[in-house]
């Protein structure tokens, strides 16, 4: 038997594979990250694709990533630096304004002049949530335990489970339950009535689904997102200096602090399997490289379906991946400024364009961009998401300029038609004649204009259908269903083959915790 | 009423909160905006623009001002050249600290010191039998802190002044947009960055001047709390927080030498001209110490574990604290922190602490007590070297 020089080959430089490497190093493994793309972090990923002007191509802020990754590896030495994002504006119709302030009393004073009695119940909500994040936290750092197993690991994992939720109490079990199973728009029904605060607050629920706010299991995603803490504060969000693709860097540094090789232009196009056991992987060039363990952290689709023959797994997990649901819904629209737009509703430089901009005046007006998507069209007037990193890195642009994300929900993957460069563009208008009518001046800024598909998503990362969190974060699809039944430890049939994408527990998001955790199984460790 | 700065016309209605506080009798804003994250984060990443005019400042000239500062403080005077900035503690005659500050010297014979309290009787009393002028120019001169990894650019787009080759702690008299100013790359952040020494009638038209050409990099103006988070990190000390003046100590314990403050590196070796403590540092030099100032890293793990204990999640201290808070090691008393935060660049939490040197290795287990709904508990933490960040920018 031949020796190899490494002891696990890693595919694909994501946020997820580039966290499992740095763990597996650290451990004193020989690992070697293979990444296609000239560039490492996949959906965190920032390049400077108009001279001069930075984007975060895809993913823009960051509250998931896990704290105790950015303990354990160091992240602030090798370059994390997680800058404030305060507030959220939502124009309205009428032409005023929705604030959302960092200061609970300007917030809640805010509030009141839309209805006194949401301003009240806002900090109970609030506090409703922080409980629940907290009742969720130990999941995610948990290994999913398989419930029909009798193995002592999985008894143990359930019985810790069982003794988590009955510590909760009734109130926030059930409370909890509610959230994984209700729709966001019904579960902020029992709170709020001012419709434009359930429109953005309901708006969390939606990103990245093929979901609307009416829609049952949106309000599990609505608590995704509110899992992240940054500095001990749960929910908030943040943006890291130069770029998501920073937070990729950080943690290839540590990788690579701990002795981790990392190759770029390294398109993996095969993984090698003999009796049912990896040996290593074929490259796209052509090159062989050996080792005893691959671990991939592309989506469940690439991982099982693609980069090894079906005939390799058993008959039910191709199935069960085949029906795996991605279902892409978002979009991207990047802009290089040649100075600010004004927001009709508060002209000026203000504080607010150092946060963020919902377009999401009213649940109708979700659910109608939700009605385009689902009879296969791009939302004629879309939710968005949007972000002036320049205002919070003033690096992001040459001085006096700006760059502008904005992530638009919806645009299905499959399209009537399918997507070709008119239909993008196409969808590119929809975006900024829509943003233009809460922002007069935009369009005269506008110096550069990248639109992202769904399909440019999945052309570019390799997210299949464009999905952001590889994998729809559906309740039948997440914990131990995720990816697929008794395949959610991180194994896969083939022996020697692991998983640590988005596509494993606990998903999606720049959040790391799939691939910390895939290593701990690796390692393992419990 | 507290006295206000010159800037207080341009900052007064900056501070939405108003959140002031008070700085050697001076009213000055804690932070501007209600809570300090961006303030901070600008100090890291943009650039900020700090009000410093409740320094004392005194100007010092004649035939013997140089001999008059090296006589008072530790460190050699002489070897300061036009142009340069000492920092730089002065001691009483037992070797404890009395104050610290910097000394700038413009001229061969002309030089400025800056103090946190009021010197002048001190300079006065030292000044005995020598050919020089004291003056408290503390009023006359308006000052601002610009700092951050976007200070020289800033500066850049409103200064003749080759900013570049502009060395660590030196100065360049120059012009912001021809207004008269004196520029120094000094700081209390420990990042890169500069003070603005202006007279006072010239002070508001600075301040438009930064804020104008600043805009475009994101000048942020910031307040006190984000200065303190900035220089518990940097490991800077504070008088009346880190340490007590020699001058007002009212017992022995209170007083804290140079060494025992890691500033050690303030005592040269060798100085030949005679100054305050020198007899007294000098032996303190050779003998062991009894207490080292150092960096303190509260476990994450531990202090979660506390709140968890309690139902609650970790809540973490955002503005720094000043009040001490004792230290131990195996169950016995080693010491005691004397400022803390939670750093929002490292994601660590970070004190200051004077512990027995002989407990103060970097490395070291410990505990600090901290307080956990109304309980106090014990934390682990492990004694780190200061500083906690130090970036090349600094120095670069
Ligand atoms: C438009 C968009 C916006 C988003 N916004 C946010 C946000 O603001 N905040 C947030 O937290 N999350 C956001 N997300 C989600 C988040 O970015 C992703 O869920 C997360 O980055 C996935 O990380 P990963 O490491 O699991 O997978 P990926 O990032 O998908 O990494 C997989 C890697 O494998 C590489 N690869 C593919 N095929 C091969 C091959 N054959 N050989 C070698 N390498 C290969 C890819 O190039 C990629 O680098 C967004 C996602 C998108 C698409």
């Amino acid at each position: 038997m031949t020796t190899s020089r490494y002891d696990a080959i890693l595919i694909g430089g994501g946020h997820n594979g580039l966290v499992a490497a740095a763990y597996l190093a650290r451990a004193g493994r020989k690992v070697l990250v293979l990444e296609k793309r000239p560039v490492l972090g996949g959906a965190a990923v920032t390049e400077e694709i108009f001279p001069g002007f930075k984007f975060s191509v895809f993913s823009y802020v960051v509250s998931l990533l896990r704290p105790e990754i950015i303990r354990d590896l160091d992240l602030p030495r090798h370059g994390l630096q997680i800058l404030p994002l305060e507030s959220t504006v939502t124009p309205l119709e009428n032409g005023d304004y929705l604030g959302s302030w960092a200061d609970p009393d300007e917030n809640r004073r805010e509030l009141c002049r839309h209805s006194p009695r949401d301003a009240e119940a806002m900090s109970q909500f609030g506090r409703l949530m922080q409980h629940m994040a907290m009742a969720v936290k130990p999941i995610l750092g948990m290994m999913p335990p398989d419930p029909t197993s009798l193995a002592p690991s999985d008894l143990a994992g359930m019985l810790k489970l069982g003794n988590h939720f009955r510590s909760l109490g009734p109130d926030r079990f059930h409370a909890l339950f509610k959230l994984m199973t209700m729709s966001s728009a019904d579960y902020l029904d029992e709170w709020y009535e001012f419709d434009p605060l359930k429109a953005t607050k309901s708006a969390s629920g939606i990103i990245g689904t093929f979901l609307g706010p009416r829609s049952p299991g949106s309000a599990y995603v609505l608590l995704h997102h509110y899992m992240g803490e940054i500095d001990g504060a749960f929910r908030a969000w943040g943006f890291q200096k130069g770029g998501t693709g920073a937070i990729s860097e950080a943690i290839a540094g540590a990788a690579r602090g701990h002795g981790a090789e990392i190759r770029t232009d390294a398109g993996v196009a095969q993984v090698v399997v003999r009796s049912g056991r990896v040996t290593g992987v074929a490259l796209e060039n052509g090159d062989e490289i050996e080792a005893p363990m691959v671990i991939s952290g592309l989506d469940p689709r690439r991982t099982l379906l693609q980069l090894v023959e079906e005939k390799e797994l058993p008959g039910d997990v191709v199935d069960a991946v085949k029906r795996f649901k991605f279902r892409g819904s978002s979009g991207k629209v990047n802009l290089a400024l040649d100075g600010l737009p004004d927001l009709h509703c508060l002209p000026g430089a203000g504080p607010h364009l150092k946060g963020a901009i919902s377009i999401s005046p009213s649940l109708d007006y979700l659910e109608r961009a939700y009605d385009d998507a689902k009879y296969g069209e791009f939302s004629r007037h879309p939710y968005m998401d949007v972000v002036i990193p320049s205002m919070i890195d003033p690096g992001m642009a040459p001085p006096g300029k700006h760059v502008m994300s904005i992530f638009v929900q919806y645009a299905p993957y499959n399209l009537n038609g399918g997507w070709n460069n008119d239909r993008r563009e196409a969808f590119g208008d929809a975006v900024v004649n829509t943003l233009a009518r809460y922002m007069p001046n935009l369009k005269d800024r506008i110096l550069y204009r990248q639109v992202l598909t769904p399909a440019d998503i999945e052309r570019i990362t390799g997210l299949s259908e464009g999905n952001i969190f590889q994998g729809e974060l559906a309740l039948h699809q997440l914990f131990f269903l995720r990816p697929v039944p008794a395949w959610a430890k991180y194994r896969t049939p083939i022996r020697g083959y692991w998983q640590c994408g988005a596509g494993t527990h606990p998903g999606g998001g720049i959040m790391g915790a799939s691939g910390h955790l895939a290593a701990r199984a690796i390692l393992g460790e419990r | 009423m507290l006295k206000t700065t010159p800037f207080h016309p341009r900052t007064a209605p900056l501070v939405r909160a108003q959140t002031w506080r008070r700085w050697a009798g001076y009213q000055v804003a804690s932070s501007y905006e209600p809570h300090p994250d961006r303030e901070y984060a600008a100090v890291r990443n943009g650039a900020a623009l700090f009000d410093v005019s409740p320094l004392h400042k005194y100007m010092i000239s004649g035939p013997d001002a140089e001999r008059l500062l090296d006589r008072m403080v530790t460190r050699d005077v002489t070897k300061c050249r036009v142009g340069q900035v000492l920092y730089t503690p002065w001691c009483d005659a037992s070797g404890k600290i009395i104050d610290d500050g910097t000394i700038s010297r413009l001229e061969e014979m002309r030089f400025r010191l800056t103090a946190a309290e009021p010197n002048l009787r001190w300079l006065t009393m030292n000044a005995v039998g020598l050919d020089v002028t004291i003056e408290d120019v503390s009023e006359r001169t308006a000052a601002l802190a610009l700092q951050g990894p976007l200070s020289r650019a800033v500066l850049e787009q409103v200064s003749p002044a080759d900013l570049a080759a502009l060395r660590y702690f030196r100065l360049v008299e120059t012009t912001i947009r021809k207004i008269p100013v004196t520029i120094s790359r000094t700081g209390y952040t420990g990042d890169l960055g500069y003070e603005l020494w202006v007279d006072a009638t010239r002070a508001l038209d600075l301040w438009d001047a930064l804020s104008d050409a600043g805009a475009a990099y994101g000048i942020t103006p910031a307040g006190i709390w984000a200065l303190d988070l900035a220089r518990i990190e940097a490991g800077l000390v504070m008088l009346d927080v880190d340490y007590h003046s020699a001058h007002h100590a009212l017992i022995e314990a209170q007083k804290s030498s140079p060494f025992e403050l890691g500033l050690g590196w303030t005592v040269p070796a060798t100085k030949p001209g005679p100054y305050n403590g020198r007899q007294a540092l000098r032996s303190e030099r050779e003998s062991p110490r009894a207490w080292a100032f150092v960096g303190l890293e509260v476990s994450w793990e531990s202090f979660e574990a506390l709140h968890l204990d309690r139902g609650l999640p970790p809540h973490l201290p955002v503005i720094a604290w000043r009040v001490s808070q004792p230290v131990y090691r195996n169950g016995a008393q080693v010491g005691y922190a004397s400022s803390g935060c939670w750093s929002p660049l490292l994601k660590r939490y970070i004190a200051l602490a004077h512990l027995e040197a002989s407990n103060s290795d970097p490395g070291t287990a410990v505990t600090m007590e901290v307080t956990v709904e109304h309980r106090r508990c014990q934390a682990r933490a492990v004694v780190r070297s200061l500083p906690f960040f130090d970036p090349e920018r600094k120095r670069a």
